[in-house]
């Protein structure tokens, strides 16, 4: 059992003895479908390299036996929030697999008419979907509807929590770049990388997947930005998580850096100094002069050009944003074929 | 002249202090005499045909008094109607219950006070209720507390909101303490949470969900005791302040200052709050949501503490019924609230009896003598001869799993489906009339 393994498994049994309850009934998760991508809480190590092999071995297939992987099957992706990237690469991932894929947005459905989800994820399971990829503005959302309708739930994004899918697009990218085995991983793979992720935080569920798994692979993840938006508490989403303040200090020791935008939809009237937060924490070409030559640069998207980075170090030779949303397409293959329990 | 014998049972009253074997007779719905086993027998005019319950290897205890629940009726009857929850408090050992003003339309008037107390709502055990301290709760105008009292008001709440002005509440802490009722309060303060749906800390980090700092109870609990020391000192007038639900360490700690310096400040503790921390939220569990949110362990253990050194005056439950289908939706959009009739007895037993060593005398106090004090009942929370004849039987050995099922609530939230309890509620009586018993 690892660490983490145990450390899950002891806060469990804390729970299940206060309430006298087993522990799956107080996290909840008796109910959730196999082939289910809710967190990367829920992998282990092994399930992050079976991912990833399926990932390469689908990326090596010919397109035509590529296309047969998925053929008549139903795929719903329900969309609450706007997305570009994320839908664009499931919904191509899922027909490059050869499934027939339909997409909900709450604009323009029963949704605006006050549909509730677990009613939405029915309707969409009666209607064939054998698995529904859902981003939605609120955190746990994923989770009640793999609950309600028993079907493989991918996560593309719930509120401020997780993106998993985000952070396996990462991982395989940062592996491409470092020249090591993009097929597998172990809990020593990314020793000796450190990642900080800097920006907004506390909105980012891009930072909360990063930072939960990446450490589970060996990585150093040192998180940076002002308190307003990285609170103490977020050194409680993984153990040997840090915590610095200062970008430049961070930058120095950092092998990979990965910006994050502001997320304005989600202040909550919370009145940031953008000037201030420009000058303590954009990544421009000073900050890249002053670092490593070999620092690689990443951003889930949007970026804000001029904000968190500038257009020059987002277009330059160190930048791995394009890469980021290439990968994108590679991996959702895998997580796809996964839910719906096809090994290919 | 109807009558009842409790024979063989262990008495357990806190009012009286007594602590031992002793059988009870109730006559016309009062208790006529407590005698130690065989003592009933003298008694004069005692009829051989009245009808008796065997109380051997149960404690026999003052009917359980619950000063916090919601019965969501008028406006809300898909949720629980008086008949229902007042079932629920029947089989938890409850005999008294306070309703909580946030119906629809809020409890703000006679006539709304008189409707919710009319006989035809079919309450089960004793309803009370507290009205809104201000009109539709909007925390700006009181509402008339002399005519509500005179209507039976055993106090006032915005209770789901706090009372937020400064003046307000001081308005209402001297309108009451003038009728010698107290101003109960739900300490938040909401500027603090906005959007949040669970406690602050690094449970709600890694969920992404908002949190509700320990500072909103905090800081509402010291401005009224503040107000508190102010009327005192100004006006010559003792006004009482009932603080809901407290949570937090930093609440209680106000608290105990202040009780040590003499305002007149109570609280209750509800059993989730002493029970469950954040943890228990799990994977979501809108079950596991309400407010004031599951606390850190540290608070839950201030709590226990604060029980167990009489910080705490009494336990409430805060009973609160949703729909499974208001439940059954994103967890920042569930509505707050567990219910928590039938489990309080058993929770209470054993975290603070078995866990805790804290004396059954002391736990009954908290559900029974204690709450009746808060809101100033003299003839209930006491087996002393010439009270109602409200009791609860119960087998306090008894360890049984609760299940949601078995529910008299019409709804089934809460997070203690399947949890172990201890003590077992056997009867409860009700002004001498049998309102729960199940078949053994």
């Amino acid at each position: 059992m690892t660490e983490r393994a145990k450390r899950a498994a002891t806060r469990e049994a804390g729970v299940g003895q206060l309430c006298g309850l087993p522990p799956e009934i107080v996290r909840n998760t008796s109910l959730v479908a196999a082939g289910s991508l809710l967190s990367v809480e829920h992998l282990s190590v092994a399930d992050v390299a079976g991912i990833l092999a399926m990932t390469a071995r689908l990326e090596r297939m010919d397109a035509a036996a590529r296309a047969r992987i998925l053929l008549g099957r139903t795929i719903a992706l329900l969309f609450y929030e706007s997305s570009t990237r994320t839908r664009t690469s499931f919904e191509l991932a899922a027909k490059s697999l050869g499934a027939t894929t339909t997409l909900v947005s709450d604009k323009s459905s029963s949704i605006e008419k006050g549909e509730s989800l677990k009613d939405t994820g029915l309707t969409l399971r009666a209607l064939g979907a054998e698995a529904i990829v859902l981003r939605h503005p609120s955190s746990g959302s994923a989770s009640l509807l793999a609950r309600v309708t028993g079907l493989p739930v991918l996560n593309a994004g719930d509120g401020m929590h997780q993106h998993p899918s985000q952070a396996l697009l990462d991982l395989r990218t940062i592996l491409l770049r470092l020249g090591r085995d993009v097929r597998t991983v172990d809990d020593n793979t990314l020793h000796g990388v450190t990642l900080v992720i800097t920006g907004d935080i506390l909105h980012s569920r891009v930072a909360r997947s990063n930072a939960m798994l990446l450490p589970r692979l060996g990585a150093r993840v040192v998180l940076c930005g002002p308190p307003e938006l990285l609170p103490e508490s977020s050194l409680g989403m993984a153990e040997g998580i840090e915590i610095e303040r200062d970008f430049d200090r961070a930058l120095a020791c950092a092998n990979v850096v990965m910006m994050l935008r502001i997320q304005k939809e989600r202040l909550a009237g919370f009145d940031l100094d953008l000037a201030e937060f420009i000058a303590r924490y954009q990544l421009n070409q000073e900050r890249m002069a002053a670092s490593s030559p070999k620092l690689l640069v990443m951003h889930p998207g949007p970026i804000i050009r001029g904000l968190e980075i500038t257009g020059a170090v987002a277009d330059g030779p160190q930048s791995l944003i394009e890469e980021q949303v290439s990968q994108g397409l590679a991996v959702r293959r895998a997580v796809l074929a996964r839910a719906l329990g096809v090994i290919a | 002249m109807s009558e009842m014998l409790i024979l063989n049972g262990y008495l357990v009253d806190p009012g009286s202090g007594i602590d031992g074997l002793r059988d009870v007779l109730i006559q016309d719905g009062r208790i006529a005499a407590v005698e130690i086993p065989g003592g009933l027998a003298s008694i004069a005019g005692l009829h051989a045909t009245s009808s008796k319950i065997d109380a051997a290897g149960c404690v026999v205890a003052p009917g359980l008094i619950d000063i916090h629940v919601h019965l969501r009726e008028p406006g809300q009857t898909h949720k629980e109607t008086i008949a229902t929850g007042t079932a629920a408090a029947a089989a938890g050992g409850f005999t008294t219950v306070v309703a909580m003003p946030n119906t629809t339309p809020v409890n703000d008037s006679v006539a709304g006070l008189q409707w919710m107390l009319a006989a035809e709502r079919g309450p089960v055990v004793n309803l009370l209720a507290m009205p809104a301290a201000t009109v539709g709760s909007l925390g700006c105008d009181l509402s008339d507390f002399a005519a509500l009292v005179r209507a039976g008001a055993v106090g006032f709440t915005d209770d789901g909101k706090p009372v937020l002005e400064d003046e307000v509440m001081r308005a209402a802490l001297l309108a009451a303490a003038r009728l010698g009722v107290p101003v109960s309060q739900h300490a938040e303060d909401t500027r603090l949470t906005g959007g949040c749906s669970m406690n602050a800390g690094r449970v709600a980090f890694r969920l992404g969900l908002r949190g509700m700092p320990v500072e909103a109870e905090a800081r509402i609990v010291e401005r009224d005791l503040h107000l508190l020391r102010e009327i005192e000192q100004a006006e010559r007038l003792r006004p009482h302040l009932h603080v809901q639900h407290v949570s937090t360490a930093r609440a209680l700690d106000a608290i105990r200052r202040a009780k040590a310096e003499g305002l007149h400040v109570t609280c209750e503790a509800a059993p989730h709050h002493f029970t469950l921390t954040e943890d228990a939220v799990g994977e979501y569990d809108t079950n596991a949501k309400m407010n004031p949110p599951l606390r850190a362990e540290a608070d839950r253990r201030a709590v226990i503490e604060a029980l167990l050194d009489g910080t705490v005056d009494c336990i409430a439950t805060d009973h609160a019924p949703h729909a499974s289908h208001e439940k059954e939706v994103e967890f920042e959009r569930a509505p707050n609230g567990i219910t928590g009739l039938e489990t309080a007895l058993g929770l209470a037993m054993r975290v603070l009896h078995r866990e805790h060593g804290m004396q059954l005398l002391r736990v009954l106090a908290l559900m029974s003598a204690q709450p009746a004090a808060v809101i100033g009942l003299k003839e209930q929370g006491t087996l002393r001869v010439g009270s109602f004849a409200d009791v609860v039987i119960f087998d306090a050995a008894e360890d049984w799993k609760f299940a949601v099922k078995d529910s008299r609530s019409k709804s089934k939230n809460l997070p203690f489906d399947g949890a172990a309890l201890l003590g077992r509620v056997r009867a409860t009586i009700c002004e001498g009339r049998v309102v729960y018993r199940p078949i053994p």
